[in-house]
C-alpha cells in the first residue's frame, strides 16, 4: 500500500572507484543491507534497511563507503516535523507503542551547557596536577555525624580509642562509576569490558537487574548489585559477592515503567544468571510489589543489610521526576547508603519513545534540589548522591560534582568507548558492535580485551581532564569541589534556573 | 628423511626468527579483512585498490577463511616445527628459511604434484588450479613488523606471539 511507504533515514554511497568487492561489508551488516550479486560481479546496498550504526563504515578496508542521514524532507513546518510524520507512519502501520533505544534525543535544554566553571587567577594560585598531588578518591557510603572517641588510662598514661564506627565504604580512585546494564540488555564481553575496566581502574560496575554472570565472578568485588522489580538473579551469594547492593526503583529513561527483555534473548546464559526458564519473557514489574511507600523501602534496605550482616552499603536507585527531593529524603531517612538519581537523558536498552522524551526530570536540577534538601534537613552526610542520565564529558562530571553529586555513573559514554554509534536500535536485539545483543554471530564482535582497554582509557582521560580542572580551580582535592556551587556561574540561565540550581550568574562575584 | 631434515630443523631452531601466529576463533567476526589484507601484502604495488582493480596480477590469500555458522576463523600455515609438507616436497618448493627458520614455498620451483597439499594436515596449502600449483601460503609477511592479518584484524582475534609465548604488542595496542 502507497501510503505505508517510507523513505528511507539513510543514503549510502559506494565510491565505486575504491570499492574492492571483499564484500566485508555485506558479511558484517546484522541488517543485511548490502548484498553481492555474484552474475554480476556488484556490491549493492538497500538504505532502507540501514539503521545507521556505522559498522560497515568502519570496517570497509578502503573507506569506501559512506552513510549520512538521507536529508530528503517533507515540506517544511514547525509542528510537523519529519520525525512526527515518520513516527505517525509508523504507528500507522503498527499500531502499536513506538520503542527505541538510548537515552532522549529531543531537544531538552541543556543546563550543563549553560554552567561555567571558575579558575583562579592572583588572588589564589592555580595548581599544576602534574607537579603536585591532585586527589580524586571518593568514598559512597554514609557518614556518621559526628566522631566520638574515649580513653582508658593504662600505667598512668590516656590511650585514645574511636568509638565512632565507619559504616561501610566503597572506595573509588575516580568520582566515576559504571552505570547499571543488565546481562541480557547488553552482552556478557560487554559486561567483561567494563568490569574489567573498572576494577583495573579502581572503580565500580554495575549488574544492572539481570544477575551477576557465573564469568564476571572474578570481578565481583568491584560489582554493585543491583536488586530490581523483577528480582532477577537475587540469591545470597549474589548478595554477599559484590561490593554494594542497590535497590533500583527506577531508571531515568522510562521513569515509572517496568522492564521486558523478550524471550528470544532469554539463552542458556541468561536464564542460568537471571534464574529463570530457558526462553521465556523475563518481566520486570513497574513497581516493586512489596514497596508501595517508604517504610516499605525501609524494610527491603534492612532486610537486605541484614542479608549482607551490614558489611557493605546498600543504596536505592530512582529516577529523578518532580518530587525528587522529598523522595530522597525518604530514602536517605529509611537508612540507605547512598541514592542514585537517573536524570531524564538517561540511556536504556528499549523504553517507550513517548516516556522517554516525556518523562523525568533533568539531572543537573535534580542533583541541585536533593543536595539542597538533604543540606537544609541535616541529614547529606547520611548518604552519598549518584548522579547518572547523560554525563557525555568530564565536564558535566566534575559540573555535577560541583553542584553537589558525589559520584556519577556512566553508561551511554563507557558504551561509545566500545564502538557505540548510537543508532537507537538497541531494542531489535541486531546490534552490529556486539553490544545490545544476545546473537552468538554479534556478541563476539565486542572482544572484552579491547573493551576494557578502551574503557580504562576513557575513566582514564575523563580523570586527568577533572584534575586539570580543579588545579585550575586552585583545589587539590575533589572532597573541596563537592558541592562547592561558588565554583559555578550560570550564562542565560533564568532567575527561577539559577535560585534552584543554587548558583549565580556570571558576572556576579563571591 | 628423517636424518636430513632433523638436522636442517635443529640449524633452523637455533637461527628461528621466532613469530607464531594464534587465531582466537571467539573473536573472529567473519568480516575476511585478513585475506584482502594478506592479498594487498603481497601484491607488486601493496596498494589495496591497485592490488584489486589495477591490472597487476592479483596474489592468492595465504590464509584460508573457515567458517560454519556463527564460528569463523581464518587459518594460515603454522610453519610446523616437524612439517610434513617440507619433507613431501619433490623439487624442494617448499623449503626451510635458514634465517628465519620458517617453512616458506618458492613458486617457481613447484612443479603442481600438490602432496603438499595431501600431506598437510590443517589443510593450510589450497591448489591453485589456473597455475598447477600450489597455492600460495603464509610467509607469516617476513620483511614487515607485523604480518598483515594481525595488523589488520579489526577485533584481535589473530595475534602474534613471541618466542615465550608473549604476545606482541604494536605501539598503538
Amino acid at each position: 500500500m502507497a501510503k505505508a511507504k517510507r523513505n528511507s533515514e539513510f543514503i549510502i554511497e559506494r565510491d565505486k572507484e575504491k570499492c574492492v568487492k571483499c564484500q566485508a561489508c555485506v558479511r558484517v551488516c546484522a541488517n543485511n543491507v548490502h548484498s553481492f550479486d555474484a552474475g554480476g560481479d556488484t556490491v549493492s546496498s538497500d538504505p532502507l534497511l540501514c539503521v545507521g550504526c556505522h559498522f560497515c563504515e568502519d570496517i570497509c578496508p578502503t573507506g569506501a563507503l559512506r552513510i549520512s542521514r538521507n536529508i530528503s524532507d517533507i515540506k517544511a513546518n514547525a509542528n510537523w516535523s519529519r520525525e512526527t510524520v515518520r513516527s505517525i507512519t509508523k504507528q500507522a502501520e503498527t499500531g502499536g507503542i513506538l520503542l527505541t533505544g538510548m537515552g532522549s534525543d529531543v531537544h531538552l535544554k541543556d543546563y550543563f551547557r549553560h554552567i561555567i566553571l571558575n579558575a583562579a587567577q592572583v588572588t589564589n594560585p592555580s595548581i599544576d596536577p602534574l607537579r603536585e598531588p591532585m586527589e580524586l578518591k571518593t568514598f559512597i557510603g554514609s557518614k556518621p555525624g559526628k566522631v566520638e572517641y574515649g580513653f582508658n588510662i593504662a600505667g598512668g598514661r590516656k590511650k585514645y580509642f574511636l568509638k565512632t564506627s565507619l559504616p561501610p565504604q566503597l572506595m573509588l580512585e575516580t568520582p566515576i562509576m559504571f552505570s547499571a546494564m543488565s546481562f541480557g540488555s547488553v552482552s556478557l564481553n560487554t559486561l567483561r569490558s567494563i568490569a574489567q575496566a573498572a576494577a583495573e581502574y579502581g572503580t565500580y560496575w554495575n549488574t544492572g537487574e539481570g544477575g551477576l554472570p557465573e564469568e564476571l565472578k572474578p570481578f565481583a568485588n568491584r560489582a554493585i548489585v543491583q536488586v530490581a522489580s523483577g528480582r532477577f538473579g537475587v540469591d545470597i551469594d549474589y548478595l554477599e559477592s559484590g561490593a554494594a547492593v542497590e535497590i533500583k526503583i527506577g531508571q531515568g529513561a522510562k521513569p515509572g515503567i517496568g522492564g521486558h527483555l523478550p524471550g528470544e534473548k532469554v539463552s542458556g546464559q541468561i536464564s542460568r544468571t537471571r534464574m529463570i526458564p530457558e526462553g521465556t519473557d523475563a518481566l520486570s514489574p513497574a513497581p516493586h510489589h512489596d514497596i508501595y511507600s517508604i517504610e516499605d523501602l525501609r524494610q527491603l534496605i534492612y532486610a537486605l543489610k541484614e542479608a549482607v550482616c551490614y558489611r557493605k552499603p546498600v543504596g536505592v536507585k530512582i529516577a529523578a521526576v518532580h518530587n525528587v527531593a522529598a523522595i530522597v529524603s525518604g530514602i536517605v531517612r529509611a537508612g540507605a547508603d547512598y541514592v542514585a538519581i537517573d536524570g531524564i537523558r538517561g540511556g536504556t536498552g528499549a523504553a517507550p519513545t513517548v516516556i522517554r522524551d516525556n518523562v523525568g526530570i533533568p539531572i543537573e536540577l535534580a542533583i541541585a534540589v536533593v543536595d539542597q534538601r538533604l543540606r537544609e534537613e541535616g541529614i547529606r552526610h547520611q548518604a552519598s548522591v549518584i548522579a547518572a542520565g547523560g554525563f557525555r564529558s568530564s565536564a558535566d562530571v566534575i559540573k555535577a560534582i560541583a553542584l553537589g553529586a558525589d559520584a556519577v555513573y556512566i553508561g551511554t559514554a563507557a558504551l561509545v568507548a566500545l564502538g557505540c554509534h548510537i543508532c537507537q536500535k538497541c531494542y531489535t536485539g541486531k546490534c552490529n558492535w556486539g553490544i545490545a545483543t544476545q546473537d552468538p554471530y554479534l556478541t563476539r564482535r565486542l572482544n572484552p580485551e579491547i573493551g576494557a582497554r578502551r574503557a580504562f582509557n576513557l575513566l582514564r582521560a575523563w580523570s586527568v581532564e577533572i584534575k586539570e580542572m580543579l588545579g585550575g580551580m586552585g583545589i587539590n582535592a575533589i572532597e573541596s569541589l563537592r558541592g562547592n556551587r561558588e565554583q559555578l556561574r550560570a550564562v542565560g540561565l533564568d532567575e527561577k534556573e539559577r535560585e534552584i540550581l543554587g548558583i549565580k550568574h556570571a558576572g556576579e562575584t563571591w | 628423511m628423517q636424518g636430513k631434515h632433523g638436522e636442517m630443523n635443529k640449524t633452523s631452531k637455533k637461527n628461528m626468527k621466532p613469530r607464531r601466529i594464534v587465531l582466537r576463533e571467539e573473536y573472529c567476526i567473519g568480516c575476511r579483512l585478513c585475506e584482502v589484507h594478506c592479498i594487498t601484502q603481497h601484491s607488486m604495488s601493496r596498494n589495496i585498490i591497485k592490488a584489486y582493480r589495477g591490472t597487476e596480477p592479483r596474489p592468492e590469500s595465504g590464509i584460508y577463511f573457515e567458517e560454519s555458522g556463527p564460528v569463523s576463523f581464518a587459518l594460515q600455515c603454522r610453519h610446523c616445527d616437524d612439517p610434513p609438507c617440507l619433507y613431501s616436497c619433490l623439487t624442494g618448493a617448499l623449503y626451510r628459511d635458514r634465517k628465519s627458520g620458517q617453512v616458506l614455498y618458492n613458486k617457481d620451483k613447484c612443479v603442481g604434484c600438490w602432496m603438499c597439499i595431501m600431506s598437510c594436515p590443517l589443510g593450510a596449502i589450497k591448489p591453485d588450479f589456473k597455475n598447477q600449483r600450489a597455492g600460495s601460503k603464509c610467509d607469516l609477511c617476513l620483511e614487515a613488523e607485523f604480518p598483515a592479518c594481525v595488523a589488520n584484524c579489526p577485533n584481535e582475534a589473530i595475534i602474534l606471539l613471541d618466542e615465550n609465548g608473549q604476545r606482541m604488542l604494536k605501539n598503538d595496542d
